[in-house]
């Protein structure tokens, strides 16, 4: 059985559709990505499955339960860190982890011991009585992870739990998802942060609402199968761009930092001779190499053909 | 039952930590109390009253002395026909008329008794209705002073208490005596309402609710949590008000104070389940707030008998106001402070009260949810 089953989920907001007809399994112990731009319809999807929202149509399964049908039974299965921070800010960090171990009754002794787990996991051993509005962000962020999972949910959605916080601070927080995964909580987290869409087992991209494209980060790089990229350094890029673009077996190009992509419509890179054209246009080609596709080429691609239908 | 102490307790905490709360519940309504007790009272002093005095004798020139003598009016001229008031009024150089006719020194020695009219500009009516009772309790009370001096002049005394508005309650006619028992029952309104709904808007525009949403916490001790902070607050107000109300502004307290508290706590459950209730209709602190205030609050005011008495209200309004809970609480605080009344008598508001509060609270938590569509 999978931890969460999607069938055709669909949620309005008066006439408009927020998630329209979104179908995903995912099974347990697995990282599971959300990937879309703002406005997507990742939160209310999440929100869904909380039980927080009711589905306009369609049905979730969250370790097996309905949300539609018992919301309050899926709420003692699942943690939830929303995309706000939820935290009291006016609480101390102690006060905030006795507070929501007490919302989810836990007895004294598992108290004791999760309030440890909480703390070391934070790294805010020593910093008990420390206000919360006091704390960085990635402090903040691993507090609200920590009081999120006290009850030990198997199944765990973070939405954006890496917003606004360092580098330094996001990969100590994808240790920690690592980690949970490891111990076999299945997690569904979004970001905006394609590296971090890397660290998935799977990907899911939402546009508008619906879902463009789905599977391992491998799987979904397959859209560029038959569409091979070269990486082309030239000392002109805007110049060699417009010759690229030109060219009829070239698909688009973009800008990447100082190098220009170049999606090709052939399967075969190495039949289309780009660096002798291009040095025929008068630009200085320095080095032309075929690249694998970044999850942001497959990102941006999906959006592009999803707005295009 | 051990969740509702966990909310309980970290809302207390956060009350602690926010000076902007701490000073709506404790300075607010001793701040409220001491402008409302000093300076809305509804006493008037000098009023300015013209005499047509015609008769013109020792007996009239002693009930005009009497008049002047007193803080609350100062008479301003005194001429010889009603015909000469009209200007005075009209131009308000006069509040009030007092015409004493001709043969009143004779009628008053006689078996008859005299009367005497007062005539008031009605364009300030709750001024005018103090100013008159004023004027009655003065004319009573001098001719209390003559039937004490003159053997059987009972009949006398009576028929020259002519514009006999009897004052009950308050002989003082100190209004503020009436008013501050009213300030308890608005302070009270004011502050639960007003900080139930926004305790529980405020963790909707944090984001806060979202999380308290996917925990456990079961509806009612969400509701129960949420609600027994304040009304806890409101019973420490209570105590509050009712101190300053009777050590700084001497305001008689005549019934029992566990009575009070009791009915009190009846009155709670309305304005609680009101802010309950603002808390489903509304988005942000800022909405909750202008509910409260211009559909209750306001309303509220005026319908009670907060300001204008119900008495004097057209018929169709007096029925609007037995909706109001306002109205039956201030029968009670009122009842309380200046009748040392009880129970008693008080049971049918007390009973129209906890009607008005299991109402609203019903109504409130069948629409309070613990989602956010
Ligand atoms: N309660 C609501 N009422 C009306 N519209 C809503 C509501 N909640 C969300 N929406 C709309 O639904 C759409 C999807 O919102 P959602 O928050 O799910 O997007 P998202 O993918 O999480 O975006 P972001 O990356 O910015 O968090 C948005 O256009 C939003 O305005
Ligand atoms: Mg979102």
């Amino acid at each position: 059985m999978p931890a969460i089953d999607v069938q055709h989920l669909t949620r309005r907001f008066g006439k408009f559709v927020a998630v329209d007809d979104v179908s995903f399994r995912v099974g347990e112990g697995e990282i599971f990505g959300f990937l879309g731009a703002n406005g997507a319809g990742k939160s209310t999807t999440i929100r869904m499955l909380c039980g927080l929202l009711r589905p306009t149509s369609g049905t979730a399964l969250v370790g097996g339960v309905d949300v539609s049908r018992d919301a309050e039974g899926v709420k003692r299965r699942i943690g939830y860190m929303s995309q706000r921070f939820s935290l009291y800010e006016s609480l101390t960090v102690e006060e905030n982890i006795r507070f929501f171990a007490g919302l989810y009754g836990l007895s004294e002794e598992r108290y004791a011991e999760r309030r440890r787990f909480a703390l070391e996991m934070a790294g805010l051993e020593g910093r008990e009585t420390m206000i919360t509005r006091q704390l960085s962000g990635g402090w903040r962020q691993r507090l609200a992870l920590g009081c999120a999972i006290l009850h030990e949910p198997p199944i765990l959605f973070l939405d954006e739990p890496t917003g606004g916080v360092d580098p330094i601070s996001r990969r100590q927080f994808w240790r920690l998802i690592d980690q949970l995964a490891g111990e076999g909580v299945t997690i569904l987290v979004t970001t905006h942060y394609l590296d971090e869409a890397e660290r998935c087992g799977r990907v899911a991209i939402m546009h508008a609402g619906r879902l463009i494209g789905i599977g391992t980060v491998a799987e979904v790089k397959q859209v560029f199968a038959d569409r091979p990229i070269v990486e082309v350094r030239v000392d002109q890029p805007v110049a060699a761009m417009q010759a690229l673009d030109a060219m009829p077996e070239v698909e688009k190009t973009s800008l990447f930092g100082t190098a220009v992509h170049a999606v090709l419509k052939t399967p075969r890179a190495a039949d289309v001779p780009v660096a002798d054209r291009l040095r025929a246009a008068g630009l200085q080609v320095q080095s032309l190499v075929t690249v694998p596709p970044s999850l942001e080429d497959v990102f941006l691609d999906m959006i592009e053909k999803a707005g295009a239908r | 039952m051990r969740r509702t102490l966990f909310l309980i307790r970290k809302e207390l905490i956060e009350l602690r930590r926010d000076p902007r709360l701490f000073g709506l519940v404790i300075i607010a309504p001793i701040l409220q109390l001491t402008v409302l007790g000093y300076a809305a009272t509804t006493d008037v002093w000098n009023v300015p009253v013209v005499v047509a005095d015609g008769d013109r004798s020792p007996a009239s020139r002693d009930l005009i002395a009497q008049f002047d003598g007193s803080p609350y009016f100062s008479v301003v001229d005194v001429v010889t026909s009603n015909a000469e008031i009209d200007p005075y009024l009209e131009s308000g150089l006069g509040w009030m008329a007092l015409s004493i006719p001709e043969g009143y020194g004779d009628e008053f020695h006689s078996a008859t008794g005299a009367t005497v009219q007062v005539v008031a500009d009605g364009s300030d009516a709750s001024s005018t209705t103090v100013a008159l009772s004023y004027a009655a309790s003065l004319v009573a009370g001098y001719a209390q002073r003559l039937v004490a001096a003159r053997p059987g002049g009972q009949r006398v005394a009576q028929a020259l208490v002519q514009p006999a508005i009897r004052v009950w309650f308050n002989p003082q006619l100190d209004s503020r005596d009436f008013m501050i028992p009213g300030v308890l029952a608005l302070l009270l309104l004011i502050i639960t309402a007003n900080l139930t709904s926004m305790a529980i808007v405020r963790e909707k525009e944090l984001g806060t609710f979202e999380q308290l949403s996917v925990t456990p916490l079961r509806r009612w001790e969400l509701v129960v949590g949420k609600l027994l902070p304040y009304a806890l607050i409101g019973m420490v107000d209570v105590l509050l008000v009712v101190a300053v109300a009777v050590l700084w502004f001497q305001v008689p307290f005549r019934g029992s104070l566990l009575q009070l508290l009791l009915l009190s706590g009846v009155y709670l459950l309305s304005t609680l389940g009101l802010g309950l209730f603002v808390s489903t209709v509304s988005r942000t602190q800022q909405q909750a707030m202008m509910v409260v205030v211009f559909f209750f609050l306001l309303p509220m005011i005026f319908l009670s008998g907060f300001i204008f008495p119900i008495e004097n209200m057209p018929q169709v309004i007096q029925y609007a106001t037995y909706i109001v809970p306002l109205r039956y609480y201030l029968v009670i605080v009122r009842g309380i402070f200046l009748k040392g009344v009880g129970l008693a008598t008080l049971w049918p508001s007390a009973l129209a009260l906890l009607a008005w509060g299991l109402a609203i609270s019903t109504l409130a938590v069948s629409r309070s949810r613990k989602r956010l569509d």
